[in-house]
């Protein structure tokens, strides 16, 4: 065992291993880089979706758009997720990494992969899309990308969970592991899963393009495919959900309401979480009507369930904590005076009502069995996913990014002007991008599409005037999005590379155990006799009613398109 | 005691749960259900269910079935490329191809009638989308999906291709006639 150091930061308490702390920097600074280059190709996509530029070629746009894809969606998440859970386990828990050398060897291979894969894409033989879907083929350097760097997201799993064996047995804490780091081991634990589906049906095909296998059977492949492409956003939603019951106990101190219904609530999510491939098979041949109305609804719906439980304890434990500090007039004073300056808690806020309203909802409308019909494959889908995965995900890294710079980059914020504003851009932007998106998807504009005009061809289908309008609008917001995003680009490196370096706090050889809290009055003061949070309860009504209206609105509006049986 | 520190009452599942959370969960509870029994629902009342019939099939056989509707019933031929419109009777088997970068052929059907129309791919995977009615299904190579159909109002539609098939994807669109 190499010998090691704990550093206390002074800003926070919380306690650094020194070898977990350079892993993070590099995972997180390399996440970074990934969302850089995704969010450039950005401003190829959304400049050539907007009909009246049109701006790349063909060929270049789907090279470019199979890029941002796998940038974004896979590299600068999961990236950044390592981070996550190297913070989760070594620094919650206060103890040493797992074998710090097998981590490097990790992060290596997720490096290597992620250049190989995009070294092939660019090379302009495998725009095939994230999904790269068989019989089309791409590279084999693209699936070997791909695989390398599953095998070492799928290694960081593992060294995430050594260390908890570590703090276990080093009794660095007592009890249960705290709420975030139970939520982390959930994402992990889906992690797990999800990565081998990836490499199941990843690996055939790369030997396939190698011309080893004659051929992979191109439903068997979607089938497998999704088992790893759906379940990995559950990884998201468990990794982005502990996030925000982080900040909300980093900006205000609060404490889950209860950790029964949490934890359970997080229970339910590796229960049910696996299924639900059928998402995307729902307008496919072969597969059975029975197993898609099971699995997409992740079994009647349990998994919705659950993050309508965290929707409403998050809030919850915010609005209990503000009130206990006396912001108690009417329903929403705790809300109102919440800390909204904070990029922390601002870009924190933002991503949980808008995951909630635009992500959740529109999520649940096309995962029903029969709605999916009127939206499957339009460019409703990316816009219910950005929603999910960019309002939800990537807004909560950048507000966790805000935490961290003064507190593991020990660097303090260029220009907190700025990041007082950047939440408000890139989130509000990218609410109304996804809401212009999904409009357009409504009124049928396909996803993945160069032209819709369809230049070139014979029998041109004329979309309605509102279908061009709003894939102009679509430009317009994408590109408010971008702004948002590059200032938080510029913010995050300005910072690590100029900021004023802050002290580094007392370094010590050995741990600090974390002293064991005693059971606290308000844990007793409210059980089931009270209504802590009424604000909260109210705005989950909001949510409640806003989702009914429009899942029957899409029932009514299927109810009058052809029959089919 | 926080969510990042460990739970102060060790047993967390014995801690107590506020009405706030309670009648969340029930009321979230029941909205599930709803939302499964109407999926389910809809299987036995609601008239637009996507077949899931499906065979496997191969290019050849394929074509050899929809060359022989287009014999019999084709009633006349559109565009440079002299696609065939084929009205095939009402009831019958219909069939569509699609392949890099066009559907084949074009069908002409009568409307409030059934038809069971077959959809594949010869090469790689596509969309059917028809517009502007807005019903999506996937097409994928070798498999042969019988979907039933009943058009609800007579026009001319569009058949775009809504899954990326590669560089001319974009001109991948088709008509369908309703009388
Ligand atoms: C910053 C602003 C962003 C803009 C303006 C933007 C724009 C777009 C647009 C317009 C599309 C759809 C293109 C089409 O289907 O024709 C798209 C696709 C996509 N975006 Fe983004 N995006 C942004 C950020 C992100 C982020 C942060 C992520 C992930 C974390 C992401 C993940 C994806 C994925 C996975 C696709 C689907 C690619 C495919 O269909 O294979 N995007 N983006
Ligand atoms: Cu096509
Ligand atoms: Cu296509």
């Amino acid at each position: 065992m190499t010998p090691t150091t704990y550093r206390t930061c002074p800003r926070s308490g919380l306690q650094f291993e020194s070898q977990a702390e350079k892993l993070m920097i590099v995972n997180a600074v390399t996440a970074v880089v990934a969302l850089l280059v995704g969010g450039i190709l950005a401003i190829g996509v959304v400049l050539t979706r907007w009909p009246t530029i049109h701006w790349l070629a063909a060929d270049t746009f789907y090279m470019v758009l199979t890029a941002h894809g796998i940038d974004m969606l896979i590299f600068w998440i999961i990236f950044f997720e390592i981070a996550v859970l190297y913070f989760c386990a070594s620094t919650l828990l206060r103890c040493r990494i797992a074998t710090p050398k097998l981590a490097w060897v990790a992060y290596a291979l997720m490096l290597i992969g992620a250049v190989m894969n995009n070294v092939a894409v660019f090379q302009g033989n495998s725009s095939v899309m994230m999904t790269s879907y068989v019989p089309m083929m791409a590279e084999p350097a693209f699936y070997l990308g791909l695989i390398l760097f599953a095998v070492g997201a799928l290694i960081a799993c593992f060294i995430f969970f050594g260390t908890l064996v570590i703090a276990k047995r080093d009794k660095t804490y007592q009890g249960s592991v705290p709420l975030v780091t139970f939520g982390a081991v959930v994402a992990a634990i889906i992690a797990v899963f999800t990565i081998t589906s990836g490499a199941i049906i990843l690996i055939p095909t790369f030997l396939m393009s190698l011309g080893v296998i004659q051929s992979v059977d191109p439903l068997i492949y979607r089938t497998i495919w999704w088992a790893f492409g759906h379940s990995s956003q559950q990884i998201n939603v468990a990794a982005h959900i502990s996030i925000w019951y982080a900040v909300a106990a980093i900006a205000f101190g609060a404490k889950p309401m209860s950790e029964r219904v949490s934890r359970s609530a997080f229970l339910l999510y590796i229960l049910f979480l696996q299924l639900a491939s059928a998402h995307h098979l729902l307008a496919d041949p072969g597969v059975s009507t029975a197993w898609k109305v099971v699995n997409t609804s992740y079994f009647m719906y349990f998994a919705v369930l659950a993050s309508m439980i965290h929707g409403l304890t998050i809030p919850g434990a915010i609005e209990v904590a503000q009130r206990a500090k006396g912001f108690n007039n009417g329903l929403f004073e705790w809300l109102r005076k919440a800390p909204w300056g904070n990029p922390v808690f601002s870009g924190m806020f933002i991503s949980l009502i808008g995951f909630g309203f635009l992500g959740g909802i529109s999520g649940v409308m096309m995962g029903t069995e029969q709605l999916n019909m009127i939206i499957h494959n339009t460019i409703y889908v990316p816009g219910h996913f950005h929603a999910t995965v960019v309002v939800g995900t990537t807004l909560s890294f950048m507000a966790l990014t805000y935490f961290l710079i003064p507190v593991l980059f020990r660097r303090e914020m260029i220009n907190p002007g700025l990041a007082k504003l950047q939440p408000y851009l890139f989130g509000l932007s990218m609410y109304f991008f996804c809401l212009v998106m999904m409009g357009a998807g409504t009124l049928g504009v396909s996803r993945r599409h160069w032209d819709m005009a369809f230049n070139g061809s014979a029998m041109a289908y004329e979309w309605p005037g509102a279908a061009y309008l709003l894939m102009g609008l679509v430009g317009v917001a994408g590109i408010a999005a971008i702004v948002g995003g590059a200032l938080y680009i510029y913010i995050t490196v300005g910072s690590i590379l100029w900021g004023r370096k802050l002290d580094t706090g007392a370094v010590s050889a050995k741990f600090t155990p974390i002293p064991p809290t005693a059971p606290t009055l308000v844990a007793q003061s409210y059980g089931s006799a009270g209504f802590a949070a009424p604000g909260t309860f109210v705005l989950a009504m909001v949510f409640l009613v806003s989702f009914v209206l429009y899942y029957f609105i899409n029932w009514k509006y299927l109810s009058q398109v052809w029959g089919l049986s | 005691m926080s969510a990042i520190l460990p739970p102060s009452e060790r047993l967390w599942w014995k801690h107590p749960l506020d009405r706030v959370e309670g009648t969340w969960i029930v009321i979230s509870l029941i909205w599930c259900l709803i939302m499964f029994a109407m999926m389910v629902g809809w299987h036995i009342w609601g008239k637009q269910n996507l077949s899931t019939e499906t065979y496997k099939t191969t290019p050849e056989l394929f074509t050899r079935k929809t060359q022989a509707m287009v014999d019999k019933y084709t009633v006349r031929t559109e565009t440079e490329e002299k696609i065939p419109v084929v009205a095939p009777p009402a009831g019958s088997d219909v069939y569509l191809i699609a392949r890099l970068w066009s559907f084949w052929p074009i069908l002409e059907l009568e409307k409030g009638k059934t038809y069971r129309l077959h959809l594949t791919s010869m090469d790689y995977n596509h969309g059917f989308s028809l517009q502007p009615a807005n019903i999506n299904i996937q097409i994928v190579p070798g498999y042969e999906h019988v979907v039933k159909v009943t058009p609800n109002q007579a026009g001319t539609f569009s058949i775009v291709c809504n899954e990326f098939c590669g560089i001319n994807h974009h001109t991948m669109v088709s008509r369908l006639y309703v009388k």
